[in-house]
């Protein structure tokens, strides 16, 4: 090899490095970019989904209580009052005021249920036996411990007995499955009492509701999770109610 | 569905719901045991009939929760709760030991036991008290919660056996009784701690045919594992304080199968 054959290879060479190091942080960008999009991409896929469709705008605005944590008191929940669209159908209504919570405070700091989780399904039984199906986040992104994972229960209960009466004990599943407990701590093995009264009588033109003659079935239609409304707290934050065992 | 325990339970000799010493009542100042009716579990199954002599609370069992895999609660600072609770437990089986009580553990090392291997070991024991301990990831730094079961359905079939996942029925009372005693104590090493034991659906007292109670202390987000480890003797005194205020209130009968 001559040494002007060797000039013009170490050129080459010396150039396509160049050219490599001035395209590979644009590629990598691009790359970056594309994997971004893509998970973006899936995360809307599953939040269309799970989400709810669009509200009956016939719905009566009501004032529905949501159970957040005090900001006051520690380890305590508080209601907070929100007037918003709420259906007559126990199941519909159930799964606005439980995304309503999910969708969390203002303050996230005062959230009680990790902000990924999503509620999948929700189901009423006959006997008023709810069953609320929630992502696999609510056990996997909730702070560990007795204190948070009781808060994060007592917060769905709570709400669900405010808003809800029909429903008068709550199993929770996660991710279609039955767990030992939420997050190594609080025990999931059973339903958790939501209203010790009487049922109200159902509600006329409930689509979603099981006929007691017929096995539970998921509802079709899905709760929205309306923009809530300003939040007020309209009494002082108590101690929890605790979970109670169905009789 | 869960394996019946082998605890033979008549269901006239449930332990009556005695009455409860105010929170952080002292020892001298705890009512006096009201003679428990029925007795404890065991393997044995003596017939309910049998005249059962009385002998009191000796043992403690002793829970550092999670373990192996299961860190628990995870700080930012490496703080892992499994590793703490387990020094937790070796500074109250010291103070226990101390005060004559025969201390068990559910786990010596980085193991996990199952919830239901745990309450297994409780159960084992006659004349045992149970304290699992927890370190959160949320709440008050330097307070420290005591969880008794929520309540539990009917426990005895007509068999008089006691399912083994309602196992905590028939203790309750106590439970409740043994966990105000301990909060009590706790409250006035640690303030802002709660005046008496709260209720919460804890899976490992669910199983534990004993009085059983969970501690929970406040938090792994603390800065420094230091100021954890400098709960800990308080937390080991309230703890053998409680188990000895409530001795007098826990008389077990020598039978084998019956409960307290």
């Amino acid at each position: 090899m001559t040494p002007r054959w060797k000039f013009w290879l170490i050129g080459g060479l010396v150039i396509a490095v160049l050219a490599a190091a001035i395209y590979f942080p644009i590629l990598r960008r691009r790359v970056k970019r594309a994997a971004k999009l893509q998970q973006q991409s899936e995360e809307q896929a599953r939040r269309e989904l799970t989400q709810p469709i669009a509200i009956n705008p016939g719905d009566p605005r009501v004032k529905t209580k949501l159970f957040w944590a005090s900001d006051t008191i520690d380890s305590t929940l508080i209601p907070v009052t929100v007037e918003m669209p709420l259906s007559n159908d126990p199941v519909l209504r159930s799964k606005q005021v439980l995304n309503t919570l999910l969708a969390g405070p203002v303050d996230a700091e005062l959230r009680t249920l990790p902000p990924d989780a999503l509620l999948l399904a929700f189901y009423l039984l006959p006997d008023g036996t709810a069953i609320a199906d929630f992502s696999e986040a609510l056990a996997t992104s909730i702070p560990s411990g007795i204190v948070s994972e009781q808060l994060a229960v007592n917060s769905i209960t709570r709400t669900l007995e405010a808003n809800v009466p029909q429903v008068q004990r709550l199993k929770i599943l996660i991710h279609g499955q039955e767990v030992e407990t939420l997050a190594g701590h609080l025990d999931l093995a059973e339903a958790f009492v939501v209203n010790t009264k009487p049922a109200q009588p159902p509600v006329k033109s409930a689509p979603a509701q099981t006929s007691p003659d017929k096995p539970a079935t998921p509802a079709s239609d899905k709760a929205p999770a309306p923009a809530p409304g300003p939040l007020t707290a309209d009494k002082p934050p108590g101690k929890l109610a605790q979970p109670e065992r169905k009789p | 569905m869960a394996p019946l325990a082998t605890v033979m339970v008549s269901p006239s000799q449930a332990p009556s719901q005695t009455q409860q010493p105010a929170p952080g009542t002292p020892p001298a100042a705890s009512p006096p045991a009201t003679s428990p009716q029925g007795g404890v579990a065991g393997s044995g199954g003596a017939p309910f009939g049998a005249q059962a002599q009385q002998s009191g609370l000796n043992i403690v069992v002793l829970d550092p929760a999670h373990g192996g895999t299961d860190p628990g609660a995870r700080g930012t600072g490496g703080i892992r709760e499994s590793e703490i609770v387990l020094d937790f437990v070796i500074q109250v089986r010291r103070v226990l030991e101390l005060q004559g009580f025969q201390v068990v553990q559910t786990r010596q090392g980085n193991e996990n036991p199952s919830f239901d291997d745990r309450s297994a070991t409780a159960n084992a024991q006659r004349g045992a008290v149970f304290v699992t301990l927890h370190i959160s990831s949320t709440g008050l730094p330097g307070t420290v919660r005591v969880y008794v079961n929520s309540d539990l359905p009917p426990v005895a079939d007509s068999h008089g056996l006691i399912p083994w996942d309602r196992a905590q029925g028939p203790f309750l009372g106590l439970s409740r009784m043994f966990g105000d005693l301990v909060q009590g104590y706790l409250t006035q090493r640690f303030k802002g701690s709660p005046d008496a034991a709260q209720t919460a659906s804890v899976r490992q007292l669910r199983t534990t045919a004993a009085p059983a109670i969970a501690v929970e202390i406040s938090s792994v987000t603390v800065e420094d594992r230091a100021d954890l480890d400098r709960m800990a003797p308080g937390v080991a005194d309230a703890i053998a304080r409680g188990a000895a205020a409530f001795k007098p209130s826990y008389v077990v009968p020598n039978t084998r199968g019956v409960l307290p």
